[in-house]
């Protein structure tokens, strides 16, 4: 028996990605979150962080946000906001910190984005190491 | 009787006609298959979003306080309708026939008494329908300087869709536009977005998972709500800019077939109407010499 299922990232003009997968990462709204075969239906958002699809290798995608459902053995991200790790550059990485940074310290902007935001940072941070 | 220059010179317009109708055919041939596979491609995820919407309308218990956005604000008053059309024209019946189907609505909601609103999307259904429902017109949207549709425009309609909603100002929301489904045949349709239509409910089959959710279900219907009017809006204008390409593109390819007709049926009377000076010389020719 098979101990993998399918992910399917998408976006709005596109099927992002689809492939099967033995082990998903997702950075979940209220933390990351591993997800196996036959977990329990589900139904999350994303904060800014890392997808990590596991199987014979590990491919690993930039989010900002999205909608993730588990149902069946398939795990449906929808984002609008997914980015491959190859399209960053250093120089990007670091204007996306500090708009990032210039909006928390913004009065406008409120607790639950500054919450949002902080995760931003810290995602960006990390792999800019 | 039409003179030789005056069939000579029909023939050249008609012709020059054609070859612009020729080029805009291309244009369109060429700006579909960009149109349509993005409309294709956008699809799964306004599918998936509303699928996931569906799910979370099942496993609500308690109605009463289900965010509005999804049940309604429980009257049957005040309408919304968004028609969505083209910037050009030039593209058959494209833009009437949208306004045909939002029209024969618009009637309806009238007729039963009810309260309407109306927000267009393109210029060219704004023209068509502010001659008889101007009134109504509560805005107007234009794209037109946009080369491509992005999820903003979308965004754009979708945040003034919600605003209204929570201004109280409607209790159903219906989005008019041209589901694409091949080069020839387009279809009009007119999709209720609030609140969210659930007769789709038995397509997704009758199973009844209980979801985990995290956050809480409400906090994650509030949240996606917006979005998946956003999205279903975006999915409007992708279909109907695939639609557009299309239908213009039909509409072009007949035009250059009639001019095609037109110039055959002129050159024919040209050529008649040639030879008729001709013999007529002739004959003036001759009968001046016999009677010499």
């Amino acid at each position: 028996m098979s101990e993998k299922f399918t992910v399917e990232i998408i976006t709005p003009d596109k099927s992002f990605l689809k492939s099967e997968a033995a082990e998903v990462t997702i950075p979940s709204y209220e933390g990351q979150m591993g997800i196996l075969k036959d977990h329990i239906s589900l139904i999350t958002f994303l904060r800014p962080g890392f997808i990590l699809i596991k199987n014979a290798e590990e491919k690993k995608f930039y989010v900002e946000e999205g909608t993730v459902e588990f149902s069946n053995n398939k795990l449906l991200i929808l984002t609008s906001t997914v980015k491959d790790l190859k399209n960053f550059n250093k120089d990007l990485v670091e204007n996306l910190v500090q708009e990032a940074e210039k909006k928390l310290n913004d009065q406008n902007t409120s607790d639950k984005e500054k919450y949002i935001i902080s995760y931003k940072i810290d995602a960006l941070k990390e792999l800019s190491l | 009787m039409p003179s030789l220059d005056d069939l000579k010179k029909r023939i050249k317009s008609v012709k020059s006609t054609q070859k612009i109708t020729k080029a805009m055919k291309m244009v369109a041939a060429a700006k579909l298959r960009k149109a349509q596979e993005s409309a294709e491609k956008g699809r799964p995820y306004s599918q998936k979003m509303q699928n996931i919407i569906l799910n979370l309308t099942k496993s609500i218990n308690d109605p009463q306080n289900a965010p509005k956005l999804l049940v309604g604000t429980g009257e049957d008053k005040k309408y919304l309708c968004v028609v969505l059309t083209a910037d050009r024209g030039l593209c058959g019946g494209f833009n009437s026939n949208i306004c045909k189907l939002a029209k024969t609505n618009f009637k309806k909601i009238i007729s039963e008494g009810k309260e309407l609103n109306i927000i267009t999307v393109g210029s060219k259904g704004h023209d068509q329908i502010k001659r008889e429902y101007g009134k109504y017109v509560i805005k107007k949207f234009s794209f037109k300087d946009k080369k491509n549709i992005s999820f903003n425009e979308a965004d754009e309609v979708g945040k003034e869709i919600i605003s209204l909603f929570n201004q109280n100002k409607f209790d159903k929301c219906i989005i008019f536009y041209n589901n694409f489904k091949n080069v020839i045949t387009q279809i009009p349709q007119a999709q209720q977005i609030i609140p969210a239509e659930t007769k789709n409910l038995k397509e997704s089959n009758d199973q009844n998972f209980s979801y985990e959710f995290e956050p809480e279900e409400d906090e994650i219907l509030e949240d996606l709500l917006p979005k998946n009017i956003s999205t279903q809006v975006f999915k409007a204008l992708l279909e109907n800019a695939a639609s557009e390409q299309g239908s213009r593109m039909t509409a072009m390819d007949n035009a250059t077939r009639n001019a095609g007709d037109l110039v055959d049926k002129l050159t024919i009377d040209y050529n008649r109407s040639r030879q008729a000076s001709i013999t007529k010389e002739l004959i003036e020719i001759i009968s001046g010499a016999e009677s010499l």
